[in-house]
């Protein structure tokens, strides 16, 4: 079943085309990885999904409703952790159920529950100031997690994370997302990580954004991080890269 | 990028006990040097044989400033009422001014521009007119104090309500999060740094209007006593009287630093040092 839905979406800003008819959609349960150059409005994309922007025309149905107001409907995970300094871990992490109205202690219990999967044990009445690059990421997911909406929308969740704990934390989050089974859209431009991570790939062109290209991703599940080595892996990342290339030539080489 | 070495291991911080001693020799240094200064100043006129009229040793201020202590008490007193008083009137209404700026559109078009032009006229210039309409009671103090302090802290909160970070103001519209909610779990935290920067700058001029406010015209206070000192040559007390003011001026900054750094744990050194 689709659970997510695009159709035609365009997005301007200032008249200037930022997306173009953008049509995409998301299965229940499916990972899909939104591949593009830097600037090719993925961000975009995902903030309208996430009603943080108003689209010019198009539509956004989720389980086949439309849907107006977004807002509150999908969990969000901007690209820097955005938590809040003055908040601990938890205060942080049950911060929609907070806005939501929903019960704070109850909340709170849940996500103290969750601090060791999530590697945070111990941490829960830290201040973000305390944590490493890694764990405010991963508490940013508990909060992204505890938002309870079915579809997770995740804006380069590891963009600002060196390489090691970069490639530790896709693990982490293969492992979670088995657990889980929500629904997650996510943006990157690294396609090691799209592949490693997703169900399918769809390449966004350059601005003004559309999808060029969608692909399912052939590698098994469960799926683990030596599998970038495997030849079917390199294949699928060699193509991939040639759209991309073809991309960038539109773009004049410019990255 | 974040470095390796803290990679999944909470960041390396001085000991806070380290941190005491360093800010206690911090302490020390400006605090011998000042001892130097005074000493250096005593043996001066000791040597110099310079007339009490003209430049009084430390030791003749102390003596006048234990000796006229009731005196000086008063007029302090007076002083200090205006300056907190009109400190307090300050915060309430800068704050309320900020808030209400974060929350209309139509105040930040119209009181805000006025309110940053405004901070260029010299407040002091008014302390005749002020005089001329309210009396030589404390009033027309107490309005220079508010003046004075209520710009930094306006514009400083308005501004830091403003500078929230972007991301956490989308995460929490993404959560379908009212303004309100916005404003109390997001933008007043973050505008909480720039408040207390905009107090402190506050009260190190709050002080200075009291003063000056008293100088054109008054019948209580220290500024008044100074200008009585310096007329009659009474300098010893006129200098007894300048210290009393420095000193409530630095209590009073050194009280709001103190209160601002519990205030915002999380901002170690002011606005700017996220991230």
């Amino acid at each position: 079943m689709e659970l997510l839905s695009v159709s035609h979406l365009s997005v301007s800003f200032d008249e200037i085309a930022a997306i173009r008819n953008v049509s995409l959609s998301v299965r229940q349960g499916e990972f899909v990885a939104l591949l593009g150059p830097s600037g090719c409005g993925k961000s975009t994309l995902l903030n309208a999904v996430a009603g943080l922007v108003e689209p010019d025309s198009g539509e956004i149905r989720l389980q086949g409703e439309v849907v107006r107001e977004l807002r509150g409907r999908v969990a969000y995970m901007p690209q820097r952790d955005a938590l809040l300094p003055w908040r601990t871990v938890l205060e942080n992490a049950t911060l929609s159920a907070e806005v939501s109205g929903r019960d704070k202690t109850e909340a709170r219990e849940r996500a103290r529950e969750l601090l060791p999967r999530f590697g945070l044990e111990g941490f829960g009445d830290s201040y973000p100031g305390a944590l490493s690059g890694g764990m405010r990421q991963r508490a940013a997911f508990l909060r992204t997690v505890l938002s309870d909406r079915e579809v997770m929308l995740l804006d380069e969740p590891f963009g600002a994370l060196d390489a090691l704990t970069r490639r530790s934390m896709q693990e982490w989050l293969l492992d979670l997302w088995n657990d889980l089974g929500r629904t997650i859209l996510m943006v990157t431009h690294d396609v090691e990580e799209a592949l490693l991570l997703a169900d399918a790939v769809a390449v966004m062109t350059a601005r003004p954004g559309t999808i060029k290209h969608r692909e399912a991703v052939d590698l098994p599940r469960p799926r683990s991080a030596d599998m970038i080595a495997a030849p079917a892996f390199i294949e699928q990342k060699t193509n991939l890269l040639t759209v991309l290339r073809e991309e960038l030539g539109e773009m004049g080489g410019r990255l | 990028m974040i470095d390796l070495a803290r990679r999944d291991a909470v960041a390396e911080r001085p000991s806070s006990r380290a941190f005491d001693i360093r800010s206690l020799t911090g302490w020390l240094i400006p605090a011998f040097l000042l001892a130097l200064v005074i000493a250096g100043w005593e043996l001066w006129v000791w040597i110099d044989d310079t007339p009490a009229w003209f430049l009084p040793a430390p030791s003749a201020v102390a003596e006048e400033a234990v000796s006229s202590r009731a005196l000086l008490w008063e007029h302090t007193w007076t002083t200090l009422q205006e300056v907190l008083l009109g400190y307090a009137i300050a915060l309430v209404v800068g704050i309320g001014t900020a808030l209400l700026i974060a929350f209309s559109r139509i105040a930040e078009r119209t009181v805000y521009p006025i309110i940053v032009a405004s901070q260029a006229i010299p407040i002091i210039a008014l302390a005749p007119i002020l005089l001329i309409w309210f009396g030589f009671g404390m009033t027309p103090k107490i309005i220079v104090v508010v003046l004075l302090c209520y710009f930094p802290i306006a514009v400083n909160m308005a501004d830091g309500l403003r500078a929230a970070d972007s991301d956490a103001l989308n995460l929490l519209r993404s959560m379908g999060a009212s303004r309100w909610q916005i404003m109390r779990i997001v933008r007043i935290p973050s505008s909480l740094p720039y408040l207390v920067s905009g107090a402190r700058i506050a009260a190190a001029v709050s002080v200075i209007g009291a003063i000056v406010g008293e100088w054109v015209g008054a019948s209580s206070g220290l500024g008044y006593l100074m200008t009585r000192a310096a007329s009659q040559f009474l300098t010893a007390r006129l200098f007894a009287a300048v210290a009393i003011s420095a000193v409530i001026g630095i209590a009073l900054f050194a009280i709001v630093a103190l209160i601002g750094r519990a205030l915002v744990p999380w901002a170690k050194e002011g606005p700017g040092k996220r991230d």
